[in-house]
């Protein structure tokens, strides 16, 4: 990590970032600050605004309105230098017809004036990626690895990453993780956007939500977690209507699964006047809490079967 | 260089294909030349007799029994016409097949300017015209050799630098078109190539479409006028030359400001 005093504690820092594509909203006044080292996560279901608030700071779009700076450099006048020191993960990836995967990542260190097939060989070793296959026929997560190495190969100090693990099986979402991990503790800013909760909830130390173009939270991801509701499961009979607090309920003759967040002695006293054979209470997972609360607070008209919007 | 390099690599089986299809048909109209020059009495009373069609294509100022007039008429569409195509789909292929492929985005969040990729990508496109154009030259000089006839040097090269020009003016048009993204597709350089093929046809069968000379490349490249001159109509050329700045301008202001997809 860069001891530099002198040095910019932010890696990205944006204010009121908007932009419209034509009459369709984009984004609208997005902030957030993302400090140097950080493993920030960027949340929000398709179509919320991730990706152009993304784009917007790699200079692929023009903004409607407001500033940002990665790296203290003004994203619109130092666009080339800012993207020396960043590596992005687009969310799809298409490389050149004709292509094998080994000049891929060539053209890519080329283009960065490097040389990085050292580096490059020991990232296609781990993601276990063939260098000499066709990279226009390669499979969706053979795509993605080559994407990856593109983006790591050159071991930037940012790295953007827009929905990193779709197409990626289980063992190399892990090994993916763990090779960002391993540069997080080097110091590399990471700023992971994803609709994938879990991975946010298991790798990052901050996070922003954004929906429909707004940012709604942000924070660490241990404070947005807290939200002081638990997930309860009764095997038996118990009498809900008294409660108030419920959400997210699955009720059967012999179960109830639901979220809680209420007086816990009134919950006490429900348990205690039902047929209770086994309980259990739990913090729900972070992707429960935003779906149940974070979704519906902030947009209280859309509550109902879609409540989170569409995360998947 | 990166990019130059990349776009020559990326586009080298559409160069060798179309620069080998244009000098087949150029080197087989040249050899057939000494046999056509037999057979030229007969031959040219025929053209002459066709009006509109004979003056469309100036075959009315040129004579088909020598190899200037034979070349000019022949070998001109032949150069004309491919080299046209080949321009356009160059041009106009050149930075919309980054948003069509969806490669853009890889080639954008590199560290270079779009002025840079817009600049480099260009200059394949001129590399590429420049190979194809002296490759056919000298095809066309060893085959006149081949022949046994003298090589009217002026001639020659007066009318390979005329469909150079035009094959640039073109290529210039359609880079500009190409900035305006996916769409600016195949379609759109073939037709701007024929439409401009067709303008040239219809200003010289009437004089009221003289003007036409101006808007279309292949006026300057019209053989009767370059052999009767011995050099390149200035205005038409000036035009022609305007027309692939304002192209190449267009292409780098828009390219620079445009959202990228």
């Amino acid at each position: 990590m860069n001891k530099d005093k002198t040095a910019p504690a932010y890696a990205i820092r944006a204010g009121s970032l908007t932009k419209y594509y034509g009459r369709v909203r984009g984004i609208e006044q997005v902030s957030l600050t993302v400090a140097k080292g950080d493993f920030f996560g960027f949340i929000g279901p398709n179509g919320a605004g991730k990706s152009t608030t993304i784009r917007a700071l790699l200079g692929l779009i023009r903004l409607d309105g407001g500033q940002a700076q990665i790296f203290d450099l003004d994203i619109t006048k130092d666009r080339r230098r800012i993207l020396e020191r960043v590596g992005y993960l687009p969310s799809e990836t298409a490389f050149y017809p004709g292509m094998r995967v080994r000049d891929v990542l060539k053209l890519s260190a080329g283009l960065r004036k490097k040389d990085c097939r050292e580096s490059a060989g020991l990232l296609c070793e781990r993601l276990q990626l063939d260098v000499s296959r066709r990279a226009d026929e390669l499979s969706l997560g053979n795509r993605k690895k080559t994407a990856i190495v593109c983006a790591l190969q050159h071991e930037p100090e940012l790295l953007i990453l827009d929905e990193p693990t779709s197409g990626l099986d289980p063992l190399m979402q892990r090994e993916f993780f763990e090779i960002l991990r391993e540069r997080s503790r080097l110091g590399t800013t990471i700023f992971l956007s994803s609709h994938v909760l879990s991975e946010v909830q298991h790798n990052c130390a901050h996070a922003a939500v954004i929906r429909e173009g707004k940012i709604i939270a942000g924070g660490s991801v241990a404070e947005l977690s807290r939200t002081g509701a638990r997930r309860v499961s009764v095997r038996g009979r118990i009498a809900l209507e008294s409660l108030s607090g419920v959400k997210d309920l699955h009720l059967s003759p012999e179960s109830a699964d639901f979220l809680y967040s209420g007086d816990m002695q009134a919950l006490l006293a429900v348990l205690a006047q039902g047929e209770v054979r086994d309980l259990s209470i739990s913090e729900p997972e972070l992707e429960e809490v935003f779906l149940h609360y974070y979704m519906e607070e902030n947009s209280p008209e859309e509550r109902g079967p879609q409540k989170g919007g569409d995360w998947k | 260089m990166t990019i130059i390099r990349h776009e020559l690599r990326q586009g080298r089986i559409a160069f060798a294909v179309w620069t080998a299809s244009i000098a087949f048909l150029l080197i087989l109209c040249i050899l057939l030349f000494p046999e056509m020059k037999e057979e030229m009495g007969a031959v040219g009373k025929m053209f002459a007799s066709m009006g509109s069609f004979t003056a469309a294509f100036g075959m009315d100022r040129l004579n088909f029994g020598t190899l200037t007039g034979f070349y000019a008429i022949e070998c001109g569409n032949i150069l004309g016409l491919g080299g046209a195509f080949f321009a356009s789909l160059l041009g106009v292929s050149a930075l919309a097949k980054e948003e069509r492929n969806r490669t853009a985005e890889f080639l954008l969040t590199h560290p270079v300017s779009r002025a840079r990729v817009a600049a480099e990508k260009l200059a394949a496109v001129l590399i590429q015209i420049a190979a194809m154009n002296l490759i056919l030259l000298g095809l066309s000089l060893f085959s006149v050799k081949l022949i046994g006839e003298e090589i009217p040097w002026r001639e020659i090269l007066l009318m390979h630098g005329a469909y150079t020009l035009l094959q640039l003016e073109l290529a210039g048009i359609c880079f500009g078109i190409s900035a305006f993204g996916r769409r600016g597709g195949a379609g759109i350089g073939l037709g701007l190539a024929a439409v401009l093929y067709f303008l040239n046809l219809i200003a010289n069968m009437t004089k009221r479409a003289a003007f036409l000379k101006y808007l279309t490349p292949f006026g300057y490249c019209e053989g009767a006028d370059l052999i009767a001159d011995g050099r390149l109509s200035a205005g038409p050329a000036a035009a022609g030359i305007l027309f692939g700045c304002i192209g190449i301008a267009a292409a780098f202001w828009l390219y620079c400001r445009k959202d990228m997809h």
